[in-house]
């Protein structure tokens, strides 16, 4: 118990301690100690990426799948700097990651040396905390802390940065270590007096809605969203992030709010008289104009985030707190009541916009469209259970979210907030780590593919067999190539795109690969996938103009949305 | 508008840091800013002023850094606030009997005497030290440092935090 240890082989009991059961990674100077005492602690597992950024995705796949802390590691200056961006993605979409870099020497610091960049300084406004570590009895303290920080309360990124004596040098580490930050106290249970008000506005409301979120996903609060639902009658909205905290197929469930929302939800929103946002922070692409939004609405707001409350909305009923508990108080003190005649509106609503929006298909074309593929996988996903979708960013992460039914929390797994592009490969090698019992499903655009595509290498190497990868191939930056179709007079600037065939791209990873190019090719390849026992990866070549309806232009009011593009399109 | 924060912090490294990155971010100039300690160990307090803009929101930001223990916006509080610059005044022979005068008007202190400048020294209320910069700017001024304003709220309400933090601080906050 009290022998000696270096820096390196705490840091690796430290993380034990914490349950870690995998890092992903790629070594360097600066952080070569802690790669030398990684082959003593075997439960430890190792995956090396191909880059720093795939390993900050995969760290944050394997969070989002599991909802425990995904963990990073990378060696100082560039290592660390190609971690920025998926820090940012965590940090955006409140993804619990410890990221761990090596740092030059102490005696080095800020003198230039090899290797060194500033990473604490760079990573202060896109973590929730982040240590500059030189001595090494700090490390069993640094370590719980970090693990607290980014676990609790709102979840976030950590880092952590390790001088490289500090990981060399000997000391007997005292583990009887607490937790001990007199600034971060969450708020768990929600205000009594606020809880009563939000119930008493939710008791007179006529035409009440809940606006469900990440928060709920994290807070493990959607038996408690459910069980408000139904005691209370009243319709449920699920946001980006919250997809699959309340089940698509559910009465009560009526879709996703925002830019790409359904016609029906966003009117919903704007008529509504109450209502009620759980662990959601109206973003921007949720609430369009900000003035315009909700504009009949009192509006209750339970966040765990003090400063999300008010940020963007003017809320009548602020609820700090973690939802499942504040949603459970008041599933218990909520007197029940029924939705009347708001859903059946609602529904009638849906029923005039909705089939258009659904099954958009150009009728002057034999292309493949997206929603043949979307079909198809919804089919799919629907019958064989036990499987999670990983998005990427653009077109294809919108049809994903439209065309999907998603029935359970954890099965949708998409950069909301950054929007980062490149995300959903290495975060499914996440996913697919914690999860070895489940399919997990790529949908990524072509050009997301290629940003981050190697990883397939990490997945080879690792025998990972669980990922099946679908890209949307339009042969553009499809969602900008949209926005100039649409705003800017089909002005293609910079986003025509070639790549190389992605089924050939596959073997040459030593991976099965797919080609579909018409409709009657997509089930049987799904299925092929499906039952492979590799991972793999499926070409559709699909419509190169396809576009994502309804849309409400950046800016504008949610009441006003485009769900078919302002002139026909030519099928040239 | 000029607004005035009070903010109570673990006194660590980068912990400034932290707390102007978030003005920094939102292109919000910081007018003044003190550090110093308090009456517990550990704790550093900073007053700061700021212009304009979302102040509420920025206050809540700060209690999302970890190592920040309390902050409240004092600009409509009953408050002391206190400010000290240092002037190096062009002072030769002749015109030092009247500067002398108008520091002792004003309360403030010759601290050095060269053979043509002397150093005054003035604290007061920010309003009060402007005053007196107007007054003694005729003499020349050499070389001017002023502190940043420091605040405290008058009468026996305090603005302490321990190192135990209430348990619902920022939840109070907002509800009160
Ligand atoms: C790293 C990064 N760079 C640029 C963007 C801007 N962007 C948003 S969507 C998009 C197009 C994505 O194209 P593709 O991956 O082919 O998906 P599609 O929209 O065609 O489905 C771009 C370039 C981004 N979100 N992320
Ligand atoms: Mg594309």
């Amino acid at each position: 118990m009290s022998e000696e240890r270096t820096g390196a082989q705490i840091i690796c009991e430290a993380l034990l301690r914490e349950g870690v059961d995998v890092v992903f990674g790629i070594p360097g100077g600066a952080i070569m100690p802690f790669y030398h005492a990684l082959p003593e602690y075997p439960e430890l597992r190792h995956i090396l990426c191909r880059h720093e950024q795939g390993a900050g995705h995969a760290a944050e796949g394997y969070a989002r799948a599991s909802g425990r802390a995904g963990v990073c590691v990378a060696t100082s200056g560039p290592g660390a700097t190609n971690l920025v961006t998926p820090i940012a993605d965590a940090w955006m979409d409140s993804t619990p990651i410890v990221a761990i870099t090596g740092q030059v020497s102490s005696l080095a610091l800020g003198k230039d040396a090899f290797q060194e960049t500033d990473i604490t300084g760079i990573t202060v406004p896109i973590t929730k905390h982040n240590y500059l570590v030189n001595d090494l009895s700090d490390l069993p303290q640094v370590f719980k802390e970090a693990f607290h920080i980014a676990t609790t309360g709102r979840p976030g990124p950590v880092l952590i940065d390790v001088t490289k004596d500090a990981q060399q040098a000997r000391v007997v580490p005292d583990w009887d270590v607490k937790v001990n930050l007199p600034g971060y106290r969450p708020t768990y249970t929600g205000n009594r007096r606020q809880i009563r008000e939000a119930i008493q506005l939710l008791q007179n409301a006529e035409k009440p809605l809940i606006m469900a979120g990440n928060g709920v996903i994290w807070s493990g609060g959607h038996q408690e969203l459910r069980a408000l639902a139904e005691r209370t009658g009243i319709p449920v909205i699920t946001t980006l992030h919250g997809k699959g905290v309340f089940p698509e197929d559910h009465p009560l469930s009526i879709g996703m709010p925002g830019m790409h929302g359904w016609v029906h939800v966003n009117r919903a929103i704007q008529e509504c008289d109450v209502l009620l946002n759980v662990g959601g922070r109206f973003d921007d692409r949720v609430t369009g104009k900000t003035s315009t939004f909700a504009p009949n609405a009192q509006v209750i707001h339970i966040d765990i985030d003090p400063s999300e409350i008010g940020k963007n909305i003017k809320t009548k009923v602020p609820i700090v707190g973690d939802a499942q508990i504040v949603l459970q108080t008041m599933v218990e003190e909520m007197p029940e009541r029924t939705a009347g005649d708001w859903l059946a509106h609602i529904r009638s609503m849906q029923e005039k916009h909705q089939p258009r929006q659904r099954y958009l298909r150009r009728p002057d074309t034999a292309a493949l469209m997206p929603h043949d593929v979307y079909d198809g996988l919804n089919m799919a996903l629907q019958s064989r259970g036990a499987c999670k979708v990983v998005t990427d960013v653009g077109q294809h992460q919108m049809w994903a979210a439209q065309l999907i039914d998603w029935m359970s929390p954890r099965t949708h797994i998409t950069s909301g907030g950054a929007g980062t592009m490149g995300f959903s490969v290495p975060a499914a090698l996440g996913a697919a780590v914690a999860c070895p019992n489940e399919t997990i499903w790529v949908i990524c655009g072509d050009g997301g593919f290629q940003m981050t595509n190697q990883e397939l290498a990490t997945i080879k190497q690792e025998g990972l067999h669980n990922i099946k990868v679908a890209i949307i191939n339009n042969g553009y930056l499809g969602m900008v190539r949209q926005w100039q179709e649409l705003f800017e007079n089909r002005r293609y600037s910079g986003t025509p795109l070639t790549g190389p065939d992605f089924a050939l791209l596959a073997k040459a990873y030593g991976l099965p690969g797919i080609v579909v190019e018409t409709v009657e090719q997509v089930d049987e390849a799904i299925k092929r996938a499906w039952d492979y026992d590799d991972s793999v990866v499926i070409d559709f070549r699909v419509e190169r103009e396809a576009n994502v309806f309804p849309i409400v232009p950046q800016g504008q009011s949610i009441a006003d949305m485009l769900t078919e593009a302002p002139e026909p399109v030519s099928a040239s | 508008m000029k607004r005035t924060i009070v903010a109570l912090m673990q006194d660590h490294p980068g912990v400034l840091h932290r707390v102007v990155s978030l003005f920094r971010r939102r292109a919000y100039n910081i007018d003044s800013l003190t550090v110093g300690t308090t009456e517990t160990p550990g704790v550093s307090r900073m007053t700061i002023v700021v212009d304009g803009g979302d102040i509420e929101q920025v206050t809540k930001q700060l209690y999302r850094l970890i190592e920040v223990l309390k902050v409240s916006d004092v600009t409509n509080d009953p408050v002391v606030e206190r400010e000290i610059a240092l002037i190096k005044v062009h002072a030769p022979k002749a015109a030092r009997a009247e500067l002398v005068a108008m520091c002792t008007v004003f309360h403030a202190k010759t601290v050095d005497v060269g053979p043509n400048t002397m150093i005054v020294e003035v604290t007061g209320e920010p309003a009060q030290v402007d005053r007196f910069l107007d007054v003694i700017r005729p003499f020349g001024i050499k070389e001017m440092m002023r502190t940043g304003r420091i605040s405290m709220i008058r009468g026996s309400q305090a603005h302490q935090a321990a190192l135990e933090a209430p348990e619902d601080a920022p939840a109070l906050a907002l509800a009160g």
